[in-house]
């Protein structure tokens, strides 16, 4: 016989309107033939979507943190520091969680087959790293600012310079990807993907912050981008609960 | 406490092939771990064309229906069951993840959900991923709650079909017999 027993289960807010891009993004063409066009149905969070993959120092290599150094020689380009913290919504650090980021090189190339514009890839550059975040939820790479590069979407396109970030938290309601901008970019103005998030505040948050206390003295410049994921509250259900467990 | 605003979703975009795909990635299990089947299919545009630049990455429990996980109230499993696949779409637009069959995972209100796997989609052109469930044709669905918020006609996209050496699970992002999403 099963007996009833009261099971807490944490609950992942919704993000505000305005926060994430409409799937439907007309400014980006590549949206128009893979955003789905029916309702999306809601999925009740239970015990799947409030638990997540933990991954951990299995996934990084020696130099996986420092983008500069996994060549017997150094990139071109202004080497800088990103760092920044995972936080949830009530401002908790997510740690010991898997971050990767990727991204073109000092001259806006990607080390990828179909990224053929005229501009040189580096031999000592491959745009690809990843860390994990400490037990204050902050992260650290070393990497070559990425250059702006053109591409087909609409007239003298081109994508301000940015850097990929993959991030988990702790359930599979946190995952997240997303892009990391530089500030005062003069190429946001003309940008679909930059411009798809509706509201003008949530965008900015994409932005990082130059900050001189990260910036080391005859090294690298200093960028502050701190990612924040979907907060949680508990809340109760109920299962049963077999007897021979 | 503090309440923080969320950062915004951003597309992969068509390079995410060389910074997310890990070798291992479309292991759930290592290769030759006893009960393991490949789940295969292929993403597929409005149009009907492959998308050759996507990644499906997938959740799950064990086959006992534990997580190795601290939130699961029933105590994190136990073992070395990593739960997670991913894995890029090819040149086709096909994908293939190495997994066990997940256990049964309890519900809302006492009531045992069907055995599914959890699904996100990223792509060029999807600015946010899209989640879908994956469930499978020869286990036991007709209980399940989830299941049975979908509208009858579109169920059968989320049911993998069973082949040679697993499932089949196809993704159609649009169009005839596009997959079933949520909003989680």
């Amino acid at each position: 016989m099963a007996t009833p027993t009261e099971f807490r289960l944490p609950r992942y807010g919704e993000d505000p309107d305005g926060t994430h891009p409409p799937l439907d993004s007309g400014g980006y063409r590549s949206t128009a033939l893979r955003h789905p066009k029916q309702d999306l149905v809601l999925l009740p969070q239970m015990l799947t979507e409030v638990t997540g993959p933990l991954l951990g120092p299995g996934r990084l290599g020696e130099h996986d943190n420092d983008l500069t150094r996994q060549h017997a020689g150094e990139p071109q380009g202004q080497r800088i520091i990103v760092t920044g913290r995972l936080l949830d919504g009530e401002g908790r650090p997510v740690r010991d969680s898997l971050v990767e980021i990727w991204q073109a090189n000092a001259g806006g190339r990607y080390r990828h087959t179909g990224d053929r514009w005229p501009s040189p890839l580096d031999p000592n550059f491959d745009g690809v790293g990843r860390t994990l975040t400490d037990s204050d939820g902050r992260y650290t790479f070393t990497t070559i600012k990425p250059g702006a590069y053109p591409w087909k979407n609409h007239d003298n396109a081109w994508r301000p310079a940015h850097i990929h970030f993959s991030v988990f938290g702790s359930a599979f309601t946190q995952r997240l990807v997303t892009q990391m901008y530089f500030p005062d970019d003069p190429l946001f103005s003309q940008d679909p993907i930059f411009n798809s998030i509706p509201d003008e505040k949530a965008r900015q948050r994409m932005v990082s912050r130059y900050d001189h206390d990260v910036t080391q003295a005859e090294w690298a410049l200093g960028f502050q981008f701190d990612i924040v994921l979907r907060g949680r509250d508990a809340s109760v259900f109920e299962e049963e609960e077999d007897e021979d467990e | 406490m503090t309440r923080l605003l969320p950062t915004p979703s951003q597309t992969v975009g068509p390079y995410l092939s060389i910074g997310l795909p890990w070798p291992d990635g479309p292991h759930v299990v290592p290769e030759g771990t006893p009960g393991a089947f490949w789940i295969r299919g292929t993403v597929r545009d409005g149009n009907g064309d492959p998308v050759p630049d996507a990644m499906i990455e997938t959740w799950q429990a064990d086959p006992d229906g534990g997580f190795r996980h601290p939130d699961d109230p029933r105590g994190a499993a136990k073992g070395e069951f990593r739960g997670f696949g991913r894995c890029p779409t090819e040149t086709d637009g096909t994908y293939g993840i190495l997994t066990l069959l997940p256990g049964a995972v309890p519900g809302e209100g006492g009531a045992t959900q069907a055995r599914h796997i959890d699904v996100s989609v990223f792509a060029r052109g999807l600015l946010h991923r899209v989640v879908t469930r994956i469930y499978f044709e020869d286990q036991d669905n007709a209980g399940d709650a989830v299941l049975a918020t979908v509208p009858e006609e579109r169920r059968s996209t989320l049911i993998a079909a069973k082949t040679g050496d697993g499932y089949r699970f196809d993704v159609r992002l649009q169009g005839d017999g596009e997959t079933v999403f949520f909003r989680v």
